[in-house]
């Protein structure tokens, strides 16, 4: 009789392209990616860790109630989108704000949803940084946390069955990120098991980023990592450097191709990285660990100096190019912010849309009557701030069921 | 009707020629509370302020003192002392084996919890909010709330699950709702919602001893609020029994009933009523939601002759609905007009400001609503 013993088994090895200098591991594979991408890859890294940088400071003077910074993860998000067709289905958790970015969501888009003005997709009705686009097929990120692994399972069943019915189209995988601290709620292993039972086309990404919050990992779990459990599920699984984006960029690839084998099935990978910020403006993250600790990991290694290195390696960027972007992007970002503060608030009969997929008899004599208290008294209400003013209010009243 | 009056011990009271004392046997005082300490609401003493957070912090404290079978658990709970900083200092004072971070796993931690209530031990299990509660909602509706039944009595649950619930500023529809209706819903469980400081640290000690589990639904945004605390309150065997509501205010024309967040927006609408339409409100503290105390609002409506019921949760099958109900099968005879209710709005909770302000109940919502129903 032998038990098996975790502890005496060997850590899984963590997949790298280049090693933290910047210096590439394997120079016959290589990269796999030319200097304009990698270029592009960098800029938006660069571009999401100043919009965080300048949006947490707007968090802190009051002009939005809430934001999340993605510091120390911009390359596993940014790496992973970049891997993947445009028409693959995301679900993101709230810290992949890059794959956003990365798929297109502009600065303008990513304002108004935080500013929650008449141009936000969301209408207002969430907290900022929940984005969403059905045009980038990246589901609306959803608060309760891990409740997105499960969704992920089912829609990649859906894909599953779209790939065999539509046969001319490209075939489409559906990808889940969630924190290794989401990994402990129960819907994570719910997830896992019925999409590998299922046999669904569905790659999870766990980002572990050492804390949830204030818990750090060793409190979170006690096996090797969240890629131990892969093996349970029956799943091909990696763990990869999330500081490397080459390595993130190839091990999705590779993924993809796996998960579209014989029909479909599920794949896992674990992405180590460091949260460099405060988990959200709402925590403090001084009061659980030391600053110095921070301070060394930004030092040290984090996936932008990473490419930074790689690129002044290649020689296609250097210190004058860094100071311009980050000037440039610095005002694109300003811009964008200043633009989206002045837009009108979403129209007004968002107040009562949406709760259904048609507003019910009730709403709409709601709206009836509010319409008329509008109309009775012009000078009470400022009806110019909502987009539209009234003329919401007149359309939905006239919309035939 | 038969089986309302089976069922509902009041109807009982009201309808006997003399009427019997406290006929609640479902929820007659247990050994835990034979000594409690009555509240003497004339004492002024020596009453020192308090918040609710601080207030909640004491109960936790001292029950963890005088019983070593309580222990905390929860996300967040040691040492980052909570979320809301409501277990503030507890792991310093009472050591890892008592002040438990959990990991990110609401089923996982609730059903912990409930397992060691079921061996024995008397848990306090701490949701960072409600909403978050939803992902353990069987461990606390047909674990905890049923066990005791489903084995015959045999398998005692004395566990305390509590954290805030209801309307919190700007975080929109899923952190911020109100489920006081989903948990006085279901037999089995007691619940209970503290307003004050008083109230806070009686009802959670009051929780921590009952042999039954408990759901205490605390408000975000009341924490940071102080209250005086009297002497009585300040000792270490304070408790609050259950089912018993409080006058907050004591008035003759109108009984608001309310609970929670809603008594303080109440006390306010009630001396506007007073300096607007010279009426007096009587203001009624339910303190808990289950057991409720049916008995205390028969009363002051027999005075007022009118009931207005405020409370924040969705107004479809709310706390609201049940009393104004119970109003209605036990003191319609002495309702002078249709008794009303004011609740959260029946829409997912908005994120925008204004919205998410009109979606819960307001002072000056209440006062309208009361000059209506009084027609001044």
């Amino acid at each position: 009789m032998e038990f098996i013993r975790p502890s005496e088994h060997n850590a899984i090895p963590t997949y790298r392209v280049m090693d933290q200098y910047g210096q590439v591991i394997n120079k016959e594979l290589d990269v796999e990616t030319s200097d304009e991408e990698a270029l592009t890859l960098y800029k938006n890294m660069v571009c999401l860790s100043i919009m965080d940088l300048l949006m947490f400071e707007a968090q802190r003077q009051g002009r939005l109630s809430f934001y999340m910074m993605s510091a120390g993860e911009e390359g596993i998000a940014i790496g992973t989108a970049s891997a993947l067709t445009p028409a693959d289905v995301i679900f993101c958790q709230y810290r992949e704000t890059g794959v956003f970015m990365q798929r297109g969501f502009t600065l303008d888009q990513f304002m108004n949803q935080l500013f929650a003005n008449s141009k936000d997709y969301g209408q207002g009705r969430n907290m900022p940084v929940h984005y969403g686009s059905s045009d980038l097929n990246i589901h609306t990120v959803s608060s309760p946390l891990a409740t997105q692994i499960p969704h992920a399972a089912g829609a990649a069943y859906a894909v599953k069955l779209q790939n065999q019915q539509q046969s001319d189209k490209e075939p489409r995988v559906v990808v889940c990120f969630f924190g290794e601290g989401a990994a402990s709620e129960g819907d994570f292993h719910a997830a896992l098991n019925i999409a590998a039972t299922r046999e669904a086309p569905a790659i999870f990404i766990c980002r572990n980023n050492g804390y949830a919050i204030s818990t750090p990992t060793r409190d979170q779990y006690r096996g090797d990592g969240i890629a131990s459990r892969g093996a349970g599920y029956g799943m091909d699984t990696l763990r990869v450097d999330g500081n490397d984006i080459f390595a993130v960029r190839r091990a999705v690839k590779e993924a993809r191709k796996i998960a579209l084998e014989d029909g479909g099935k599920p794949v896992l990978i674990e992405m180590m990285a460091y949260r460099v910020g405060h988990h959200s403006t709402s925590d403090d993250s001084f009061a659980y660990r030391q600053k110095v600790e921070v301070e060394d990991w930004k030092r040290r290694d984090n996936p932008i100096t990473r490419m930074r290195k790689w690129l002044e390696g290649r020689g296609v960027w250097d210190e004058e190019k860094e100071r311009e972007l980050r000037s440039v992007l610095r005002k694109d970002v300003l811009k964008a912010f200043e633009k989206a503060e002045k837009l009108k608030k979403p129209a007004i009969v968002n107040a009562f849309a949406g709760v259904y997929e048609e507003l019910t008899d009730e709403a709409k004599a709601h709206i009836a009557e509010l319409k008329d208290i509008l109309e009775r008294y012009p000078n009470e209400y400022d009806v110019d701030q909502y987009e539209g003013g009234l003329d919401s209010l007149t359309q939905a009243l006239e919309k035939k069921q | 009707m038969a089986a309302s009056r089976l069922f509902r011990p009041a109807s009982r009271l009201l309808s006997a020629a003399r009427p019997a004392a406290a006929p609640r046997t479902a929820f007659r005082a247990t050994a835990a509370f034979q000594n409690v300490a009555r509240r003497n609401y004339a004492s002024a003493g020596n009453v020192k302020e308090m918040t609710v957070r601080e207030a909640l912090n004491e109960a936790m404290a001292e029950e963890m003192e005088q019983n070593e079978k309580v222990f905390v658990l929860g996300e967040e709970v040691a040492q980052y002392n909570g979320a809301y900083k409501v277990t503030k200092g507890l792991l310093d004072r009472f050591g890892d084996k008592r002040v438990i971070d959990s990991p990110i796993t609401e089923s996982g931690f609730a059903g912990l919890t409930v397992g060691a209530a079921l061996a024995g031990l008397h848990p306090i299990c701490e949701f960072m909010t409600f909403n978050f509660a939803m992902q353990a909602i069987d461990q606390i509706i047909n674990s905890a709330a049923k066990t005791h039944y489903m084995s015959g009595g045999i398998q005692p649950c004395n566990i305390t699950f509590r954290g805030p619930n209801g309307f919190a500023a700007g975080v929109a529809a899923q952190h911020s709702q109100d489920f006081s209706a989903w948990y006085g819903s279901i037999p089995g469980l007691k619940v209970v919602a503290p307003y004050s400081a008083e109230d806070a640290k009686g009802l959670m000690k009051a929780a921590i001893r009952d042999p039954n589990p408990v759901v205490v639904l605390e408000n975000e945004l009341l924490y940071g609020l102080s209250f005086p605390m009297s002497e009585a309150a300040q000792k270490d065997d304070f408790v609050i029994p259950f089912g018993k509501a409080k006058i907050e205010r004591p008035g003759k024309d109108l009984t608001i009933v309310t609970l929670s967040r809603c008594v303080g927006q109440s006390l306010v609408a009630a001396e506007q009523l007073k300096k607007k339409y010279g009426v007096e409100a009587e203001v009624i503290n339910l303190r808990s939601i289950k057991p409720l105390d049916i008995e205390a609002i028969v009363k002051s409506v027999k005075k007022t002759g009118h009931m207005l019921c405020v409370e924040s949760g969705f107004p479809s099958f709310g706390v609201g609905a049940e009393i104004m109900a119970l109003t209605c099968e036990y003191a319609f005879d002495y309702l002078e007009a249709p008794p009303a209710r004011i609740t959260g709005a029946e829409v997912p909770t908005p994120y925008a400001q204004k919205l998410e302000e009109m979606s819960f109940p307001q002072e000056d919502m209440i006062v309208d609503y009361a000059a209506k129903l009084l027609r001044v």
